[in-house]
């Protein structure tokens, strides 16, 4: 089935990994971020937008709108991590991390949802964290930019079910990408350790949880959030 | 513009009316505007407002190819709301088109 799957982040990373996987299997992807994208593909469209400008979002799905005429699943994937002690954390900087990571999330999620409220069907697919439940010292501000969006998931799935569009949430572990690689080799050991299972997560193992949810077959999975590793919440 | 917009605010009803099947929606089409569409005593749900400003967004541009967005903050914090009667919606889209209050995207 050739889907319409737009993806956020997709210039490198899970997002990109993530957007290629789904064009392999044959779907329409339309990604975004705030650079340019060395994916090549007929059936990608990039769109050079920052996520956390109203204006900007509006305007991709909007236009997105108008060239597909429907959008089968969002998976919000953009997101930025900086992990520090909360009396070292600049303002500015946590500022940046709720707007990239929460809002950004809430603003492609109102603008998909118009679209797929009028084809009653859809499958939004968010981005949280295990950070979340470990409640892991030394990321306060990201781990609550990612509990935010595991409430708005939530209540989200409430607001849209009757439109026959769901709204999930995967809470990976560590993954080895660009995201973290600033961050302490000790800190995301200090995660690791606290997960059921002691490994790094795999982009497949995110690819497998995303699939599950984008499902046309999974219209009775809404609200919920799986977290890789094993970490309870 | 005015009659424009009203018959494109009437047309999305209707259409609305069609997809929850919402009687009330749908004899709204003979009175003269002033009923009231949302808030106390509207006849409708939220749900069915915001399915409503989603299919206006969507023909507004079609017809006047200009993008807007209905709920903005200018619109939820007025006294009075905008979104009150067909008339009230009416002018305030047409403000959106021709004045500063304009959301050109």
């Amino acid at each position: 089935m050739n889907q319409i799957i737009v993806i956020t982040g997709t210039s490198r990373g899970i997002g990109r990994k993530l957007a290629e996987y789904y064009l392999d299997a044959g779907n329409t992807v339309i990604g975004c971020s705030r650079g340019n994208s060395k994916i090549e593909e007929p059936k990608y469209c990039h769109y050079e937008i920052d996520v956390t400008d109203e204006n900007q979002v509006i305007s991709m799905i909007r236009d997105v709108r108008r060239k597909h005429g429907r959008i089968d699943a969002l998976v919000n994937n953009a997101g930025i991590a900086s992990m520090n002690h909360v009396l070292m954390t600049p303002y500015e900087t946590a500022k940046k991390i709720i707007a990239t990571n929460f809002l950004g999330t809430f603003l492609f999620a109102r603008e998909v949802s118009k679209i797929m409220m009028k084809k009653k069907y859809g499958r939004i697919v968010n981005f949280s964290t295990v950070a979340v439940p470990l409640r892991l010292e030394g990321e306060a501000i990201y781990a609550s930019s990612k509990a935010a969006i595991v409430f708005f998931t939530e209540i989200l799935s409430k607001e849209v079910a009757e439109f026959g569009i769901t709204v999930n949430a995967i809470g990976p572990t560590p993954v080895a990408t660009d995201l973290i690689k600033n961050v302490p080799e000790s800190s995301i050991d200090n995660l690791v350790k606290r997960q059921t299972i002691q490994r790094f997560g795999k982009i497949g193992d995110i690819v497998n949880v995303v699939d599950f949810f984008i499902n046309p077959e999974s219209g009775f999975i809404t609200g919920q959030v799986i977290y890789l590793g094993g970490v309870l919440d | 513009m005015k009659n424009k917009v009203i018959s494109i605010i009437i047309e999305a009803l209707k259409e609305l009316a069609a997809d929850f099947g919402n009687d009330n929606i749908e004899n709204i089409a003979d009175t003269d505007g002033e009923t009231i569409l949302y808030g106390m005593d509207g006849i409708l749900e939220s749900i069915e407002l915001v399915s409503l400003f989603a299919d206006l967004e969507e023909i507004i541009f079609d017809e006047f190819g200009r993008d807007i967005t209905l709920a903005d903050e200018k619109a939820m914090s007025q006294n009075n709301s905008p979104f009150r009667t067909v008339n009230s919606l009416s002018d305030y889209i047409e403000s959106l088109l021709t004045g500063d209050a304009g959301d050109d995207r």
